[in-house]
């Protein structure tokens, strides 16, 4: 790991249900703010590796909506939806992020792009959810959509267990 | 899979269920018998003791074998739990950003794509 001190840093809140994600990037805020726009770039690095993104719907001005889908040997095994309540470009995004899954569940996101010095960029995003136990859940779907492919056995034992 | 790994999975299994979930969150305050711990739900005594037997494959709970005489214990450190949530759920952000640092790298070796991408963005 030799870019340790820009890796991912995540913050839970114990006051209220809320994920704080700080991510520091070598580009400047409008190349990291256009890879969230772009559905082509988006598509390239949101899902994990195992998984194809297929956008569905991408309107990405304030007021628009999204949509993608996962699949996976070209059968889908995930879909997400929501709006984009503002783009204000190369500073932030607030949008709406629902698993389709849980379609009662929906996470409210502000990314924040900070420019520093040397080119580079802060992204901040805030999610909050209507409660804890979501909040939580949120914390453990890692193993859902899991970056590693060992978690498939994760949702073997999962399925098993329902 | 290492052990630790294996562990933690069960864990996370035996935590995606909304009722063990709540079990957890009142032992965290008090041990109880399965007794007690069935009394707020609309299930069988049986449905509950299943689901700390679950708890207790997990290592998150432990009772004696006359389990419905016995209190249930939490063995986890709550805390602790949510630690692990947490850096699972910061590795896997952590994956996906090394995907778009490798998507803004890609952009930078060619300049008529960056041009692209910033009047698209605008």
């Amino acid at each position: 790991m030799t870019t340790s001190q820009r890796e991912t840093r995540i913050a839970a809140s114990d006051e209220v249900p809320t994920i704080e994600v700080l991510r520091e990037f070598d580009a400047p805020p409008e190349r990291v703010f256009g890879a969230h726009v772009d559905p082509d770039l988006f598509a390239q690095w949101v899902g994990p590796r195992s998984v194809t993104t297929r956008i569905t719907r991408w309107d990405a001005n304030t007021g628009g909506a999204w949509a993608f889908a996962n699949d996976r040997d070209g059968a889908e095994i995930a879909a997400f939806f929501g709006s984009f309540h503002e783009v204000r470009p190369h500073e932030r995004i607030v949008w709406t992020f629902t698993y389709a899954g849980a379609p009662d569940g929906v996470a409210l996101e502000t990314l924040t792009f900070t420019e520093l010095d040397g080119g580079r960029t802060r992204l901040r995003v805030l999610s909050v959810v209507a409660d804890f136990a979501t909040r939580d859940a949120m914390l453990a779907s890692g193993m859902e959509v899991g970056v590693e492919e060992g978690y498939a056995k994760l949702d073997a034992l999962l399925a098993a267990d329902s | 899979m290492d052990h630790s790994t294996e562990q933690l999975n069960r864990v996370f299994a035996a935590l995606a269920d909304p009722t063990r979930r709540d079990l957890v969150a009142r032992l965290a305050v008090a041990d109880a018998t399965v007794g007690e711990l069935a009394e707020p739900y609309d299930m069988t005594l049986q449905a509950v003791s299943k689901h700390v037997k679950v708890l207790e494959e997990a290592g998150l709970v432990r009772r004696s074998k006359v389990a419905q005489r016995r209190p249930v214990h939490l063995d986890a450190d709550v805390f602790d739990l949510m630690t692990k949530w947490i850096e699972r759920y910061r590795r896997t952000a952590e994956e996906r950003y090394r995907r778009l640092d490798a998507v803004l790298s890609r952009d930078t070796d060619d300049t008529d794509d960056t041009d692209d991408l910033r009047r698209d963005a605008s």
